[in-house]
């Protein structure tokens, strides 16, 4: 079956459903049920969205080659987009809602404090990324080009998960299943690279990679 | 040929399971409760049985405190909803849920070590050796929130005095209830169980620490500590144990249970101090529960007029 002709149609429905979380969470702010501490809830919230979208955004590639559904790509910049307006919620409500805009206090959390070093690269790093989406921003920058810097996200999402780690108090179970899922998404790459590069085999993603990017 | 099976019974008269195996509870917990009465009233001289106080159980005539705080009470609903209780779960709203059956009845807190009356009190016993007082205090987590709750006990120092520490007791160890059939948590090792604490005996002999059996005049829910806890409000609410079975005075400083996890994070005394910073995260400020802005956290959690004095000479950022 050809899925890609009706890509366009399922597009809209998948975006509102990646609008879900944050509804709910507008919701449960407006109804007040977000518990003792809304402000710890939110932050939390807006955190995990963002590392559930960017392990959803780097699945697809894995997904698309796995099972052969080359139209997956036409959704990876609606969840990379998605992954990084959960992580600029996720930003400010520490900005505005935990340190108020004391820029003085952000700048010695961030060189001071390991969690938020690595929280605030894995936010940095996805800033070029979204900036850098549109088509025209491929264009500019070439397939090429544009690849290279979109790995970043690699970055992100490693310092994502270590942000995660490293601010839980004892209990490592959901950072590490985070890592675990980070890890085989990662660890698929770097195991078709290598295969590529000693199997001898071209390769041929690669190849075709930016203009399917597109 | 004709069997006849006459003596099939109906399935309208087979009592439920449910039933049966309620009322096996009810004989168990008649049984126990008989015994336990007899225990006690063995022990207590052959006076009445004390009346069973369970969690939500109205604690009449709290006598009012001068170490009160006038401060905005944090909401009940809040108080008993988000709680660090790692028995239960590491998720702060799960314990309210998971501890609703917790059996805190019958209970005993057996006190033992390095003092002249070691005893094993019955909790409904133990909670009648002084008035209750209603103690409005500060909480401050270490995680940076905090709570204003009226607690319901009376000083650590009246059960010290009672069982008099030898010379020998430096420190005091309280140690938390362990059954692992109750606790889910458990199952989970992110600590060494039983969950330990402990303080310096003149810390223990302070004032303001208190032995708490309620909260907003009831006694306390599961999920907060029942059916007896310490409260200490000058220190991060980790040091203040909960559902506590078993008080022992010790002459060298026992292990507790964060600090032996994480040493370099959580030492014995942790105190409330905003100079001294978690390692990962700023004890400056706190977030009150309740409130928008956050607030500045003060030394000693503002109880410092009544235990500075216990720390002088004291390097703080030594002794965390």
């Amino acid at each position: 079956m050809n899925f890609d002709r009706y890509v366009r149609w399922i597009k809209p429905f998948v975006f509102l459903l990646c609008l879900a979380p944050m509804g709910r969470l507008g919701w449960k702010a407006w109804n007040h049920v977000l518990g003792a501490n809304p402000i710890q809830e939110i932050t939390f919230s807006t955190g995990t969205w963002t590392l559930v979208f960017l392990c959803i955004t780097l699945s697809v590639t894995p997904l698309r080659q796995i099972l052969h559904q080359p139209w997956l790509i036409r959704f990876r910049r609606m969840f990379g987009l998605f992954a990084f307006f959960h992580a600029c919620l996720h930003f400010t409500t520490y900005l505005w809602l935990d340190k108020f805009f004391d820029v003085h206090e952000i700048v010695k959390d961030v060189y001071k404090r390991p969690f938020i070093t690595a929280g605030f690269t894995a936010f940095v790093a996805l800033i070029p990324l979204a900036c850098t989406s549109t088509k025209g921003m491929i264009r500019r920058l070439g397939g090429k080009r544009w690849q290279m810097l979109h790995r970043l996200v690699y970055v992100s999402a490693t310092a994502g998960v270590v942000h995660y780690y490293w601010l839980v108090k004892s209990d490592v179970r959901v950072p590490v299943r985070y890592g675990v899922i980070v890890a085989l998404l990662l660890g698929y790459r770097l195991l078709k690279t290598l295969l590529s590069r000693w199997g001898g085999t071209p390769d041929v993603e690669r190849e075709a990679r930016p203009s399917a990017a597109l | 040929m004709l069997i006849k099976k006459s003596n099939d019974i109906p399935s309208s008269e087979i009592t439920p399971k449910s039933v049966y195996l309620n009322r096996r509870r009810f004989i168990t917990g008649a049984v126990a409760l008989g015994a336990s009465a007899l225990a006690v009233r063995e022990l207590s001289g052959l006076l009445p049985p004390p009346p069973v106080v369970y969690a939500g159980v109205k604690l009449p005539g709290l006598v009012k405190s001068p170490l009160s705080t006038s401060e905005t009470q944090t909401p009940f609903k809040d108080v008993t909803n988000y709680n660090n209780y790692f028995e239960f779960s590491t998720d702060k709203y799960e314990p309210a849920h998971l501890a609703v059956n917790f059996r805190t009845r019958p209970w005993t807190v057996k006190v033992e070590g390095e003092v002249l009356k070691p005893k094993v009190y019955d909790v409904d016993q133990l909670m009648k050796m002084a008035a209750l007082e209603e103690r409005i205090y500060r909480h401050r987590c270490v995680e940076g929130w905090s709570i204003v709750v009226p607690w319901a006990g009376f000083p650590l120092s009246v059960l010290i005095n009672q069982v008099q520490p030898t010379s020998k007791a430096k420190y005091v160890q309280f140690l938390t209830a362990l059954d692992s059939n109750q606790m889910p948590g458990l199952r989970y090792g992110g600590l060494d169980w039983p969950y330990s604490e402990g303080l310096r005996l003149d810390e223990a002999m302070n004032p303001l620490a208190l032995l708490c059996f309620g909260l907003y005049g009831e006694a306390l829910p599961n999920q907060n500590g029942a059916p007896v806890r310490v409260i200490l409000p000058w220190k991060y609410g980790f040091k203040s144990g909960k559902s506590i079975v078993k008080i022992r005075f010790v002459e060298h400083q026992p292990p507790t249970a964060w600090s032996t996890a994480t040493p370099s994070e959580y030492g014995f005394y942790s105190n409330v101090n905003p100079e001294v910073d978690h390692p990962r995260w700023s004890q400056a400020t706190e977030r009150r529960l309740g409130e928008y802005m956050k607030r500045k956290t003060l030394m000693f959690n503002g109880y410092g007029d009544q235990v500075a004095h216990l720390y002088t000479g004291m390097d703080l950022r030594k002794n965390y």
